[in-house]
């Protein structure tokens, strides 16, 4: 237990912030990248997941215990999108027999 | 200690790329499945035991089996999907990389730390943050049940066959 807590004094917290810009990047980039909606709506957990990394370093870093708090009210609200999103993903499935995200467009300009 | 934080960073940097570029979304979700068990033990690392916790059973037990459970019963498994034109992807790849260094530039040289409470490694504790929880954010932590149940309404809303629309 000593050893595990000893971590946040050796590891610098610019370690973090590189670590979680990669992760916030490779979601941004998925999101771009791909045409599937279900790996976007798993690039944009995965978005969430890295800022929800970074909050909780900085609230160990700072022994502030409001940011754990806050890291889970985060989940709680990606829980939330979570389904909402599925169930959107399943009805456009049955509608359009599809999952593209192209064909999503009535809302574009 | 350092080895294990680099060991536990080069998983979730190589399953989150593997998330991107793998062709079936079986893969995809596999591996997003191994980055978050990666960010638990990230998680355990800071010492934040509830949090680690609380993600490996709403994220790894919850989400990623939500989601294997729609790509099976919608069978999505096959990639009929086209990819994106050429152009678009190498835009894609320009607008990732650009982002990941405007960013890198812009907390090069964050700002030295100057907490507000003497360092204690026990924040992450599930009776610290419990005492934060109902003490601080009692409110939130009520009002989020209403934001779930909406959810779930919603969820349930389009998840039903929509009637009108046949006849």
């Amino acid at each position: 237990m000593q050893d595990i807590s000893s971590a946040i004094q050796i590891i610098p917290l610019d370690h973090y912030i590189f670590l979680c810009v990669t992760l916030f990047s490779i979601g941004l980039l998925g999101v771009l990248f791909r045409r599937n909606t279900i790996i976007i709506l798993m690039c944009i957990e995965l978005m969430f997941n890295s800022v929800n990394l970074l909050v909780a370093a900085f609230s160990a870093y700072h022994s502030d215990p409001a940011g754990q708090v806050f890291v889970f009210f985060i989940m709680i609200v990606a829980a939330a999108e979570v389904a909402v999103g599925l169930s959107i993903l399943v009805m456009m499935k049955r509608n359009v027999d599809s999952v593209d995200i192209n064909l999503l467009n009535r809302l574009k300009w | 200690m350092t080895f294990l934080f680099y060991l536990l960073s080069a998983i979730m940097i190589i399953s989150g790329l593997f998330v991107v570029f793998s062709k079936s979304p079986i893969n995809s979700v596999l591996s997003l499945i191994a980055c978050f068990i990666a960010m638990a033990g990230h998680y355990i690392l800071l010492n934040a035991q509830f949090l680690a916790v609380v993600h490996l059973i709403v994220y790894t037990g919850a989400i990623m089996v939500l989601f294997l459970f729609v790509i099976m019963l919608l069978n999505l498994n096959k990639a009929t999907i086209p990819q994106k034109t050429s152009v678009t992807r190498i835009a894609a790849v320009v607008a990732g990389g650009v982002f990941f260094l405007v960013m890198v530039a812009a907390t090069r040289h964050t700002l030295e730390i100057h907490p507000r409470y003497a360092f204690t490694s026990q924040i992450g504790l599930v009776s610290e943050v419990g005492r934060t929880l109902f003490h601080e954010f009692l409110l939130p932590f009520e009002v989020s049940s209403v934001l779930f149940i909406s959810a779930m309404i919603g969820a349930v809303m389009f998840g039903k066959k929509d009637e009108t629309h046949n006849s």
